[in-house]
Parts: C-alpha cells; structure tokens; sequence
C-alpha cells in the first residue's frame, strides 16, 4: 500500500522513518485481513451492519438545537455569528 | 459540426422538509447565521444520526415520479473529504445502494428556451438519485472564511443523468421539466437563485466517428438555468476549438462565471479528490417497501396524463394541452377559468396569448396576475353572448389586467357594451341604406361584398358599438 498517499488523504505528516514503520505495520494488518479471504462466504449476504435493524427513522419535527453562543462556544475565532477559518477558496 | 457533445448533469435538490437529515434542527430560509445547529449538524465527537422518514419519503416519491427502479435495500456511506463546510470530515451520502436507479425526464417542446424550441417526446435517462446531506454555507473574505451551520445537514436529493444530453438547449429543457415535476410532487421549491437547485455539467466531446466518450470535464457554480445553458455553449465551443487545433483535453474541474461569461480551471485530474467511501456504522440499511407504499398515493398527475387529460375534457388542442400542463401554475389556472365555461378552448387562447404575453410585458407571473381566473372566464364569456365584440375585449382585458377589476365592471364604467339593442339597430341600417342606394341595390343583384359596405357604414355610425353580426343579420333581412 501506499503509505505516503493515505497519509496526504488524512493530511498526517510522516517522517521518512515513520513512513517505513507504517508501510510494515500497516502491510502486517492486511495480511491479517487477507486471512479472512480464506473463509467461506458463499450463501452468507453482505451486509454493512452485524445488527440485523432496520428503519431506524424519526419523523420530520423541529425541536430546539443549540443557541447561538453555545454553538460557537468552541469556535478558535468568529465573526459576526459565523464561524472563521483561515481562507479557503477551491 | 463533427462533433458529437454528452453532456450528463448532476442535479442536486434541496428537499421542502421542515427538520434536518439526520437531526431535529429546523430548516428555516433566511435565518440569522448558526441559528439552527445542534452536535450532529456540527460534527461533535460523540453525536449520532437519526434519519429524517420524510426525506426518504420525499426520494422515493421523486423516483416514482420520474419512473425509477426503487432499490428494495438502500444505505448511507460516508464520503470522506477536509473542508471547513464539514467538520466531521465525511458527508453522510450514498454510494452503491441509492435510493433510486434508472428512470427518466421527459422534455416537452415548451420547456426548451423560447428561442430553440425543441422536439418534443425525447426524455433523458437518469443513472440514479441518492440522499444525502448538505454541507455548510462558506462567505469568503478578503483573508478569512466565514462558516454558517444553518444549511449543514439539511436533506439534499441528487439526481445524476446518463451521459445522454447533447446540446445546451436539451439541458435547459432538462432542468425545466425536472423542475416542474418537483414542484408538482411537492418534493422541493426547486428555486435555482435561491441554491433549492443546484447543478454540476459533466461534458465530453468526441469527434463523430469515434465511439468512446472524449475527456469527462466538470463544471461547476452555475445558479440559474440560463446559466447552465451559457455556461455549457460557451464549454462546448472551448473543447472543439481546442480539438480542431490538435489538442487533446484532459480530465479537469472548471467553474462558471456569470458575469465574465466564461468557465475557468478550478482543479486537473492529478488532484481529484479521492473519497475512500464505505458504510457509515451510525447507520442502518432501509428496506423501501413500506416507505413506498406510504408515497403511492401522493404521486400527482404528470405533466403527460395531464396534458391527455386537457385533450379529452376540454376538447383544446394537443399543442395547447401541452404548454398549460407543463406549467403547474398555468394549469392550475386554467381548469379554475375553464371550470364551467361553455368554451374553455377560448379560454385556453386567451391565456396563451393574450395573458402570457400581457405577464411577460409586465414581468409578472401567472401567480401574481390581476385577472382572477374567474374574471377571464367572464370575458370570455361576454364575448361570447355577443355583449362585446372580440376587439373591444382586448381593451377591456387590458383594462382588467391592469386595475383588476371584473370584466362587466370595466365595460360598464367605459360603456363599451356593443350594441345589441335590435330597435336601434334596425332605425340605423335603415338611415345607411338610404343614404347609400348603390350598395343596397348591388347587393341585391348579387353583390355581397357590398354587404360588408353596408355593416361598415352602420358600425360607423354606432361609433363601433353595433354588434356586427347582428348587423349583417338584420341589413341581410332588410335587403332581401
């Protein structure tokens, strides 16, 4: 695997020493997971929960969220009741 | 041109809920910013999604709509990305299992732009719709950015076409008729200015006698349907110029602006994003049947039964049917002035020329039209008892549209009721052919044109009030 790119993804800086730790480490955790590969799966569903739930819904009523200062409450700066970062233009 | 261009449109749809997605905070248009957040819109550590019934509701209802193959199994993902409009640095979305898969748009001729009127009965194939959430709105300053939470979370539909639009005007078409049929489902205001309808344009061009689809370009940031119409006209010719000269086009994002008229590299393929999506764990699958059955009966007449409909109830032509069914406002209007009139195809012309052309002057909507559909019933209606003849009812429409006051009102304060008093009537054509021995004696050799003469000098004389059929009748009679 790449290491050094899903580092970029999850915008983590590595040392190049770091990068070698990982790239064995993280190699270690796939071979293990190549082990379930080796399991017999045919006639089992796939499914993205082990609870077998379903349509956990709420229905469509407002209620009270946070006020305004609690919302901000944690923001490093702001700004007129927004929010603000440091400058972000795509 | 021996370019062939597809173009395949990402759509996506604010829903008319009155909570979020997958928190209880309220969505509220124009709110004061932050107003409405809570620790699931605002991504604190710790906080779980609860999915919003109506939202899912309000999909499935879309898919209904527009034909779709409902899954039987959905789920969210987490599409992961770092942007301050998403602090939990994942959008809850759909990846493999949406909500809804295939089905279609059909265009109709009246949702082209005026000036291209296209064929009508193509429709364009949808590849799937999904929900998700919506992310915060950014305000760009000179050095910072400001968030607001208020928008983060809010149900957002995608609607993502098949790469089967092939001109400007078919995606303008696309847009309108989607946007209407939205509107009818009660599903979204669908109101583009004001972001209810936001739209990515994928665009390739390939010369014709290549098979495979040229290099994906996407563009971005357009906020009006007229926009996406510029926007993909001006892209179009970019990419076939560049063709032509030898170049080759690669994969990119490009924006839109309005104002310069011109779309501008935003990012290349080398820095796509890459959003390593899996199953959000906060989440469980939804089985659709019961939400689908929930939805069956809130499906509304489309604009095709409608316009069959019009057809056979009304008895108005094809052509007719077809611009008022498109338009829900314009529909509704008309069946309340058609409702017990003895000529609704009369009624239906009125609205199509007259009142359309009189609201366009006046850049006003049907919605805020002075004339009530009541009132253009009465008009017509006036016109039809031969009260007034079909020239002063245009000034009396005009008197109408602009005071809104009632047809009889207006033709009684101006006291232009046509002449139909048959007394009267006959003591002028009498006067006429007296004074006009010629024409009567010609006419009675023969010559009917000298009968308009003769309706002419009488109309003349009732300084235009004189019912001209009865006229004719009566000088007809007389002359014998």
């Amino acid at each position: 695997m790449d290491v050094e790119y899903v580092a970029r993804l999850a915008r983590i800086g590595l040392t190049s020493e770091e990068n070698a730790l990982f790239q064995k480490q993280l190699g270690q955790v796939l071979r293990y997971i190549d082990k379930l590969k080796e399991a017999d799966i045919s006639g089992v569903e796939s499914s993205a929960h082990a609870v077998p739930m379903f349509n956990v819904l709420r229905e469509d009523e407002p209620r009270p969220g946070l006020t305004v200062e609690e919302a901000l409450s944690n923001a490093p700066r702001q700004a007129n009741n927004l929010f603000i970062v440091p400058k972000v233009v795509e | 041109m021996n370019f062939v261009a597809s173009i395949g449109l990402e759509v996506h749809v604010q829903l008319k809920t009155r909570s979020k997605m997958f928190c209880g905070c309220a969505v509220e248009f124009g709110a004061g910013p932050n107003e409405h957040t809570c620790p699931v819109c605002l991504g604190l550590p710790g906080a779980l999604p609860v999915m919003n019934h109506e939202a899912l509701r309000l999909t499935l209802l879309t898919g209904l709509m527009l034909d779709c193959e409902i899954a039987p199994l959905s789920k969210f993902d987490r599409k992961n990305y770092f942007y301050p409009d998403m602090p939990k640095n994942y959008q809850i979305s759909q990846y493999d299992l949406p909500l809804c898969a295939n089905g279609r748009v059909p265009l109709h001729e009246r949702a082209y732009p005026s000036d291209a009127r296209g064929k009508i009965d193509k429709s364009v194939p949808l590849a799937r719709i999904h929900l998700e959430e919506d992310v915060a709105k950014s305000f760009h300053f000179e050095t910072t950015t400001g968030i607001d939470f208020n928008r983060a979370g809010t149900p957002l539909m995608e609607i993502v076409t098949q790469p089967e639009i092939h001109s400007p005007d078919e995606a303008f078409a696309f847009l309108a008729s989607l946007k209407q049929i939205l509107i009818q489902g009660g599903v979204s205001d669908a109101d583009m200015e004001k972001g209810q309808l936001r739209c990515d344009c994928n665009v390739s061009v390939r010369p014709k006698s290549r098979a495979e689809l040229g290099a994906k370009i996407e563009i971005k940031n357009m906020n009006s349907i007229s926009g996406v119409r510029r926007a993909l006209a001006f892209e179009l010719d970019r990419q076939v110029h560049l063709l032509e000269r030898g170049e080759k086009l690669e994969q990119e994002t490009r924006g839109w602006s309005d104002e310069r008229g011109e779309t501008f590299l935003m990012r290349t393929k080398e820095s796509a994003h890459d959003y390593r999506y899996f199953p959000d764990p906060d989440l469980v699958p939804v089985k659709t049947d019961s939400l689908v059955a929930e939805v069956r009966s809130r499906v509304p007449e489309l604009p095709a039964a409608k316009r069959a409909r019009f057809v056979e109830q009304y008895q108005i032509t094809d052509y007719d049917a077809a611009v008022l069914a498109n338009d829900v406002d314009l529909a509704r209007y008309f069946e309340s002035a058609a409702q017990g009139a003895t000529k609704p195809k009369q009624i239906a012309n009125w609205i199509l020329n007259d009142l359309q052309s009189a609201l366009s002057a006046a850049n006003k909507t049907i919605n805020d039209c002075a004339i009530p559909p009541e009132a253009l019933r009465e008009l017509v209606g006036l016109i039809d008892s031969g009260r007034i003849s079909g020239k002063q009812a245009k000034d009396v429409f005009a008197d109408m549209f602009a005071s809104g006051k009632s047809a009889g009102e207006v033709v009684r304060t101006k006291g232009i009721e046509q002449l139909s008093d048959t007394a009267a009537l006959e003591k002028m054509c009498d006067e006429v052919i007296t004074a006009n021995p010629k024409p009567a004696a010609d006419f009675k050799a023969g010559n009917a044109a000298s009968l308009n003469f003769l309706t002419g000098q009488v109309m003349k004389l009732s300084k235009g009030k004189a019912n001209p059929q009865l006229v004719g009748e009566i000088l007809q009679r007389k002359l014998k």
